[in-house]
């Protein structure tokens, strides 16, 4: 089980949050076409190591939080608001 | 002393309290503090069990919960609980236990005849063997080798409320796992540091090995009083970790001691769920067994497990024990039995010499130096072993009772390999060590390879030190309790030989290597010759390590007769990977008090009291008890009742349960015209709006009306099912891809009770309660929303119908809600004002055409059920480019439709599939929703249908296999009431 440090509630168990998906992913130009779109919709990679995803905080303050959180460790090693950009990973390999 | 075996007081034992239990049926006695295993041991018991796959004889082979044969079944208050293990069942005055896997009896038993068919049942037997025919598997092969295979019967019907369990959350500093002598002094040391410290041992005592030592008697008693004494310390015996996942996280399984559990109403297990900063292993090491022929006969035991029975119970294992050994410290139980009068047969020890097989001769027992165990003589127990040399030659024969092994001691590295520890080889100990990320946790003591009580004590002292380095914490000189601290001088370990790592002896019959799934060691090396090399291969192919005990005592000596089959080093070779849970839990330890109607909230409306005194049937729909038909049957009678009173004059239901969504700021109706298909910008204030929200896919995802109440602010409904789900997308898009929008969002669905009241009487209703407001079609039409004094409450009032006819939807304060509603009843009496439930609801929308959630299920486009119009042209909204799609508007898609039999008297079925009387194997769709017609004849229903809007006039089948029903019935349009909507604008 993940525990999330909400930057304003504190650290909740991951229960209290709703996985949103790939936080890399920036919805296309309006006019960018049904291809951008699809990519954009299906499209996702599969890492091992240093993944930054969206994380909602449904069961707490209701915020949008950007998780930098390691696929195979579960390690979460920076949490930030939805404008935030994430550091560069501890490390390339992981 | 209860028990013919009982020689000595033991330590956990009171012989003034005996207590009487029954096994197989037969009357015997313990004593208080025993387990199942030690009073059946004294009793002189030994053979306990029929074996999984060959019903071989089984006896008692440990101590704990590492148990691999002595399995029975407990007849209590839960049913027939099979698979307890005799080795931690506590005994208590009444116990009723039974043998397993037997039949006619445990002497006696049919099913023992596959061990003489044993060279014909390898692993993977069943596999190669029962194929052909198919259809032989299900109705012949596999009823037959359940009944023969398997441990233990289950009660099919577990009685309610028997022995509820319970789920509690814990905190700490650190996790100490394991209360051995690594485990003592690391809690000792963190408690001194004014650390919370959770201590968590699986036995009912603290201590570990430490108990079995009486010169660490008075140490173990100042550790203990210290840790009493430190208020941050919490020890929690009976609770065994069987899971670690992560950042902290561990779920334990505590077992509540009879006079616990008779303080909270009979509760037996708690599940706790433990987060910790810092977790320690301290779980020790486990005696290894060894694989040679008969290694499984009732009397042969761990040699460690025979010390703890007689340390622990003050029982014998045996009369006259041999003993089969490869390292010093195995010895402790000869010594101890020696001392406490046993005759020793003799001890057979792998090495040439020792200093511990020394010291035995200089007490005058026989020792046969470098030597193994080729034969064990005696079926349903052991009566003697047969001795060789490493060439096999003859050496001595032993009469023995019972025969006491130990093949050296492997850490118990379960825990810590679930956190991604690896495990590295250790010569020395002959075992895997674990090698856990510090980031993970530590390891002290035996569990890392440290053994030695002395130097595991020192181990975890140190472990300690610096994990209260790490968290900022340091010794509190000044603290009363301190003082009392001092412990007693560490006794010193004793000097020791070297192990001589043993694996298997290779002779005739059958070696196990898993006792618990009767895999023998030719069944790995059958493994290896078939290509399942891999260890986790090897596993599967045997099964070898996949029963309850999780192979214990026996995983390495699989992965050792595998490396030798392959030729390669045991380092090579590896264990198999534990995972979760490191052994057995009951389902209801799992599901806590989450059961029955407690498994999920249930949410009850502002008016649920009102609508059970009216008779109401209830529907969950979603967490929601809703009000299905204010009837008890669930006939169509009263249902259509309830629908035709608000055809004809007027009726009142509760919508309440819908979701309501306040939407405020500048950016409000900018952020709408985002989200929903439709535009909401154009929207008036004081006016209402039916809205789409699709999916960035472009698939339909919710629908509702919206009301502007003020040029930025809206307020939002959802369907009741997606209220939450709508919501989080909000939220989601108003703080990612609409940012930095100035809108908030507010759920006030719990606020408002809303109710629609709705017929060709309705305005007359609402207009002798709704003060100053005009409801004429001029100054209140249809969409109209406005501010309402309502019977005296300030509310809200909607000009908006979901059944088709004249209808307002009121919404007031939750608190106000009966009082409101009773009102409008008061009011509607005149006019035969009738409440109508889910069921009339539903009826009354399916002559109309409007969807719901049997509609919008995900598969269907905005096109598919007649929306494309309101798909606005300009601006962004999500779904937009992909709803574009040539797949999505393609006119061969399944469209709503209307169906209505061609014979009125025929019923139709949610779920009837669509075909054409030519090709009725070929579904060309399907009823989505069905109800009989209050003002049609007979039964109407939607229906999604290929190409539907074109073959509007058709005739096709519908049909339920299910049902063996078939019905003609002709495609309508989905409006099939007032497609003109003149009621709602009446």
């Amino acid at each position: 089980m993940l525990r999330i440090p909400c930057p304003w509630c504190g650290e909740r168990d991951e229960i209290e949050f709703r996985y949103r998906g790939d936080a890399t992913k920036v919805r296309p130009d309006p006019q960018a076409g049904i291809a951008a779109f699809s990519l954009y919709v299906y499209e996702r990679g599969n890492p091992c190591g240093w993944h930054v995803e969206w994380w909602l905080h449904v069961g707490g303050c209701r915020s949008l939080l950007k998780v930098l959180r390691h696929t195979l460790t579960h390690e979460i090693s920076w949490v930030g608001g939805p404008q935030d950009q994430p550091p560069l990973p501890p490390s390339a390999d992981g | 002393m209860r028990g013919p075996a009982r020689i000595a007081p033991g330590a956990l034992t009171d012989t003034s309290r005996p207590v009487g239990f029954r096994f197989d049926g037969r009357p015997l006695e313990g004593l208080a503090g025993d387990t199942l295993a030690s009073a059946l041991l004294a009793n002189g018991r030994q053979l306990i069990g029929r074996s999984f796959k060959y019903h071989r004889p089984r006896g008692i082979v440990t101590a704990g919960p590492e148990e691999p044969c002595a399995l029975v079944d407990v007849i209590g208050p839960r049913g027939r609980e099979p698979n307890r293990l005799a080795t931690t069942l506590m005994l208590h005055d009444g116990l009723i236990a039974e043998s397993q896997n037997r039949w006619p009896s445990l002497r006696f038993d049919v099913g023992a005849l596959s061990d003489r068919l044993g060279r014909f049942l390898p692993a993977g037997f069943y596999y190669k063997t029962f194929m052909a025919p198919g259809w032989a598997w299900e109705r012949l092969y596999e009823p037959l080798i359940r009944r023969a295979a398997g441990l233990g019967r289950l009660t099919p019907i577990v009685p309610a409320h028997a022995d509820p369990a319970e789920t509690v959350h814990d905190h700490a500093d650190v996790l100490i796992i394991g209360s051995g002598a690594a485990g003592l002094a690391a809690a000792h040391r963190l408690g001194e540091c004014g650390l919370r410290v959770i201590l968590a041992e699986q036995d009912v005592v603290l201590g570990g090995g430490v108990l079995l030592d009486a010169r660490w008697s008075p140490w173990r008693t100042a550790v203990c009083a210290g840790l009493a004494a430190q208020p941050t310390v919490r020890t929690l015996p009976r609770a065994t970790v069987l899971g670690a996942y992560g950042q902290g996280v561990f779920g334990a399984l505590e077992e509540l001691g009879p006079l616990e559990a008779a303080r909270h109403g009979g509760l037996r297990e708690r599940l706790r769920i433990i987060r910790a900063r810092r977790v320690l292993f301290a779980t020790g090491a486990l005696e290894r067994h060894i694989a040679f022929p008969g290694n499984d006969v009732p009397g042969v035991m761990l040699a460690g497990a025979a010390l703890r029975y007689l340390r622990r119970y003050g029982v014998a294992a045996g009369r006259r024990p041999a003993f089969f050994l490869n390292t010093d410290e195995a010895y402790d139980a000869v010594f101890a039995l020696v001392a406490a009068g046993v005759d020793c047969a003799g001890v057979i020890d792998v090495r040439g010499s020792s200093l511990a097989a020394q010291r035995a001769r200089e007490l005058g027992i026989e020792v046969v130096a470098g030597a193994v165990i080729a034969r064990v003589r005696g079926r349903t127990g052991v009566r003697g072993v047969h001795a060789v040399d490493v060439d096999g030659h003859r050496l001595r024969r032993l009469t023995a009772d019972c025969l006491l092994i130990s093949g050296g001691y492997s850490p118990a590295t379960a825990l810590p390999a679930q956190l991604g520890a690896r495990l590295t080889w250790q010569e020395a100990i002959a075992a895997f060590v674990p090698d856990l990320a510090p980031s993970s946790g530590q390891v002290a003591g035996a569990a890392r390879g440290v053994f030695g009580l002395a130097a595991a004590a020192r181990d975890g002292d140190a472990v300690a030190r610096a994990i209260a380095a790490q968290l900022d914490a340091a010794p509190d000189s000044g603290s009363p309790v301190s003082s009392q601290l001092a412990l007693p001088e560490l006794p010193a370990d004793p000097q020791a030989t070297p192990l001589r790592a043993l694996w298997q002896v290779r002779a005739a019959g059958k070696a196990f290597v898993d006792l618990q799934n009767d895999v023998t060691a030719d069944d790995v090396r059958l493994s290896a010759r078939e290509g399942y090399e891999h260890v986790e291969h090897m596993k599967r192919f045997t099964t070898h390590g996949m029963a309850g005990d999780q192979g214990r005592i026996g995983g390495l000596l699989g992965s050792a007769v595998l490396a030798e089959a392959r030729g390669v080093e045991l380092a090579a070779v590896g264990v198999a990977r534990p995972r979760p849970f490191t052994q057995p839990l009951p389902f209801a330890a799992l599901a806590g008090g989450e059961v029955r109607e407690h498994y999920k909230p249930r949410r009850r409306l502002p008016l649920h009291e009102w609508h059970a005194q009216a008779g109401a049937t209830f529907v969950p729909t979603g967490l929601w008890l809703r009000p299905l038909v204010y009837a008890a049957n669930s006939g169509w009678e009263a249902v259509l009742r309830e629908a035709r009173a608000v055809r004809s004059h007027v009726g009142i239901t509760d919508v309440s349960t819908l979701g309501k969504i306040d939407v405020q700021g500048p950016d409000a109706a900018r952020f709408l015209d985002f989200i929903y298909a439709n535009t909401f910008s154009t929207l008036a204030v004081g006016r209402t709006r039916y809205g789409i929200m699709l999916r960035e896919d472009g698939m339909m995802f919710d629908d509702g009306t919206t009301a502007r109440l003020a040029a930025d602010h809206f307020l939002v409904t959802t369907t009741t099912v997606n209220a939450v789900a709508v919501l989080e997308h909000l939220e989601f898009h108003l703080q990612s891809t609409c940012a930095p929008l100035d809108v908030l969002l507010t759920d006030v669905a719990d606020q408002w009770a809303q109710f629609a009241v709705a017929g060709p009487r309705a305005r007359e209703v609402l207009a002798k309660l709704a003060a100053g407001i005009d409801l004429s079609n001029q100054a209140f039409p249809f969409m109209a929303a406005a501010a309402a004094t309502i019977a005296g409450v300030a509310g809200r009032l909607f000009r908006i119908s979901f059944s088709g006819e004249l209808a307002f939807e009121l919404a007031v304060p939750a608190s106000a809600a009966r009082s409101v509603w009773s009102a409008v009843l008061e009011a509607g009496a005149p006019f035969g004002i009738q409440p109508y439930g889910l069921d009339a609801l539903n009826t009354l929308r399916i002559e109309k055409g409007h969807v719901t959630g049997a509609e919008l299920n995900g598969n269907t486009s905005a096109d598919d059920l007649g929306m494309q119009r309101l798909l606005k042209c300009e601006g962004d909204f999500i779904g937009r480019t992909l709803a574009q799609r040539p797949g999505l508007t393609h006119e061969g898609r399944l469209q709503l439709i209307g169906v209505r039999p061609i014979d009125r008297g025929q019923r139709l079925r949610n779920g009837m599939q669509l075909v054409s009387s030519g090709a009725p194997q070929a579904s060309l769709g399907y009823v989505t929703s069905s109800t009989p017609s209050v003002e049609l004849e007979g039964w109407v229903g939607l229906a999604l249908l290929a190409g539907g809007r074109r073959r509007i006039g058709e005739r096709l089948l519908a049909t339920s296999p299910l049902h063996e029903a078939t019905t003609e019935i002709e495609i309508v349009s989905p409006h099939m009431l007032d497609p003109e909507n003149r009621r709602v604008r009446s």
